[in-house]
């Protein structure tokens, strides 16, 4: 039987502590006794946890779509098994977070949880995922601790750690000829994470990052650093930002005279699902991410039309980490004939999944993080095109997580 | 830093100012005079830009694009007077936070179902696009510079309106005392409705301006409403010189907080307000003009 340690030191019994002791519980009897309703075909409960609304509401839809499209294309059954869901809108409240996935776990019963986009409420879920050892698949949030410090049998990722993308930039820009480099971010892990990965690829292959810097978070007002850049006229920018403040950076980026004089790079959250917004100022702009929209292999063309097909819009990076999560849980329940509760069964056979993803071969690491391609792409005619893979089977380095 | 970078440094402050003038300008009028906190006016900034996103791609003018959004909010806003806000009048600050908590709410929601949740960005006119360049990487946007002029001219037509004007003497005697201005048959009572709904409308222009350098998104209003309640608490509620005062204050400590002190920059501005409020409670300007 899996052992799962308490994260907390702490003695006291405190309601979430209660919570999770009383979910650890039901799941050490789920272990035990094998319930005969799986016999009967009672469906897997899947709990989404995933932003509806507010500002991630269109990511958390495409990683639901994406999953879904999965589920459907095994006929509505996943290792065999029937799969019923129970959605929980997560709102990217990190506050609520602790809440939310508890009644997901221990009210709702929820066999297996997927979620989410942002990194506070994944850390929150991360926590509990833990003390109650419930299957959690985290198709975004990129916190490099969920994969590193906090990594747990029963915790996986099909989306990236921040390290990841950002790190393969720092040979790109090297190898761009580029020597002296300013970074730019929001002053908030994702953006630290990023930037510190990237800088520790370019300092590697013999760069130096002149300035380092940040704006709080988030915040959107950048001209007084942008007139930093030009004073100090580094060889070229690595940038993160994602969202709006990706599409305003850019447009001001290039209403300020930059673009084509200091080339600008950056992971590719600074022009994903921003291209419109941003038209020309984006165009040029290099960027590194797990996925590129016009992979030429087979997996991404016939995902990228039966998502078409299914909601009517172009698929992205979020609906393939959802249909991956699909697709690891499947690896996971085919070994156990659709048992959830055969945990030690299940977590070694999505360990060792080996997944024809859209974005390429995706298998995971130790800490149970993808090892996927990083691929170079550059924004041509509002598109990211494919230039090259920047790095192949990149895999994190899971600091600080035991069992790596 | 040299006298080139400063100088351009002290543009960026003094533009970046002017921008939270205009959004500031209207929280002040509404918070000062009519005595209401309205915590819907960030969303009616956002609102702003989406309709003038919505009308200059659906006509292709952008000048129909920030009449229009000026127009419609206006219309919204005395709309809303007539409804809600005018019950609000004399009662606690709380049930005014809850009213307009709640127009957050639903005006975030109608903007969801009418224009989606996308990143948005605003053509400008050719003869706005342009840039002149101030170093040989630097170019200074020509938009910029024209919206700073529009910020300017607000601030000039609303001290106009306000001391120069009869109508801005009932508001002025009704900001310095309500009872007393009923009791002399003063209609102050009608011409709030004017107030708040120049309120709302100078919130959506700012929005509508400043949509083209911002690019428009959901939420976009939540930073400015924090912001511009630092404006009016800075300058002194209700007083609009006070409001431009503050609002080039915090232009200035912004903008070279973000260059000499990056890591003290988000905290900066809140500082420079806790300094304020010490030395003098209701603000620079607070509780002598209006």
């Amino acid at each position: 039987m899996t052992k799962f340690k308490p994260t907390t030191q702490t003695i006291a019994m405190t309601r979430r502590n209660f919570l999770g002791a009383t979910a650890a519980g039901a799941a050490g009897l789920a272990l035990g006794f094998p319930k005969p309703a799986i016999a009967q075909g009672a469906p897997l409960k899947v709990g989404l946890m995933l932003p509806f609304s507010g500002t991630y509401a269109k990511l958390g839809q495409f990683i639901e779509n994406g999953f879904n499209l999965y589920v459907e294309q095994k006929s509505g059954m996943l290792g065999g098994r029937k799969v019923e869901f129970i959605r929980l809108d997560d709102e990217s409240k990190p506050e609520t977070a602790t809440d939310n996935m508890n009644r997901l776990v221990s009210r709702d019963k929820a066999d297996v949880v997927i979620g989410t986009v942002h990194s506070g409420v994944a850390m929150a879920m991360v926590k509990v995922a833990r003390d109650t050892g419930v299957p959690l698949i985290i198709p975004n949030a990129g916190a490099d601790e969920a994969t590193g410090p906090l990594c747990a049998q029963n915790i996986f990722r099909t989306s990236f750690s921040n390290w990841q993308p950002a790190h393969p930039m720092g040979k790109v820009v090297h190898d761009d000829g580029h020597r002296n480099v300013v970074t730019i971010t929001w002053r908030y892990t994702a953006g630290q994470q990023m930037v510190g990965a990237f800088t520790e690829g370019f300092e590697a292959a013999g760069g130096t990052v002149v300035d380092a810097l940040t704006v709080p978070f988030p915040e959107v007002e950048f001209q007084a650093l942008i007139t930093r850049i030009a004073t100090l006229k580094p060889d070229a920018v690595f940038a993160f930002f994602a969202g709006g403040g990706a599409v305003k950076f850019v447009t001001d980026y290039a209403a300020a005279g930059l673009k084509g004089k200091i080339p600008l790079y950056g992971t590719g959250f600074l022009t994903d699902g921003t291209l419109k917004a941003q038209g020309d100022a984006a165009t040029g702009i290099r960027t590194t991410l797990h996925y590129a929209d016009d992979l030429d292999i087979p997996a991404n063309k016939s995902f990228l039309s039966a998502f078409q097909a299914k909601t009517g819009e172009a698929g992205d990076i979020y609906a393939v980490q959802g249909f991956d999560a699909a697709a690891l849980l499947e690896a996971g329940l085919t070994a156990t004939g659709g048992d959830a509760s055969a945990r030690e069964a299940l977590f070694g056979a999505m360990a060792g999944a080996r997944i024809d993803s859209p974005r390429g071969p995706l298998s995971f690491s130790a800490a149970h993080n993808p090892i996927q391609n990083i691929y170079l792409r550059e924004v041509r005619d509002g598109r990211n095109a494919l230039v090259s893979v920047a790095g192949e089977a990149v895999q994190d380095p899971a600091r600080g997580c035991r069992m790596a | 830093m040299d006298i080139g970078t400063f100088a351009i440094q002290l543009l960026n402050a003094v533009q970046y100012g002017l921008v939270l003038f205009l959004v500031a300008s209207g929280l002040t009028l509404v918070f000062g005079i009519l005595g209401v906190i309205n915590l819907a006016h960030g969303v009616f900034y956002m609102l702003g830009a989406y309709l003038a996103w919505w009308l200059t791609v659906a006509t292709g003018n952008f000048a129909v694009g920030i009449v229009g959004a000026f127009a419609i909010s206006f219309v919204i806003g005395l709309a809303l007077e007539s409804v809600f806000i005018r019950r609000l009048y004399g009662r606690d600050h709380l049930s005014q936070v809850l009213l307009s908590f709640g127009l957050i709410l639903v005006v975030d929601e109608l903007r969801q179902m009418v224009f989606g949740r996308d990143v948005q960005s605003v053509p400008l006119p050719e003869w706005l696009s342009g840039s002149l360049p101030l170093t040989e990487v630097l170019n200074y946007p020509v938009y910029r510079l024209a919206v700073s002029l529009l910020c300017l001219a607000v601030a000039v037509a609303i001290f106009l309106v306000i001391r120069r004007t009869r109508i801005g003497m009932v508001v002025r005697a009704g900001a310095e005392n309500r009872e007393m201005t009923r009791a002399l048959g003063i209609p102050f009572d009608s011409v709030n409705r004017y107030v708040f709904a120049v309120g709302i409308a100078l919130a959506a222009l700012a929005g509508a301006v400043i949509a083209p350098i911002s690019t428009v998104y959901p939420g976009m209003g939540d930073g400015m409403l924090i912001l511009s309640f630092v404006v009016v608490v800075l300058g002194g509620i209700g007083s609009v010189p006070g409001a431009a005062i503050g609002a080039l204050l915090i232009g200035l400590i912004d903008t070279f907080g973000k260059v000499f002190m990056p890591e003290l920059a988000g905290i900066l501005i809140y500082v420079l307000m806790a300094v304020v409020l010490v030395v003098r409670p209701t603000g620079i300007l607070g509780k002598r003009e209006v």
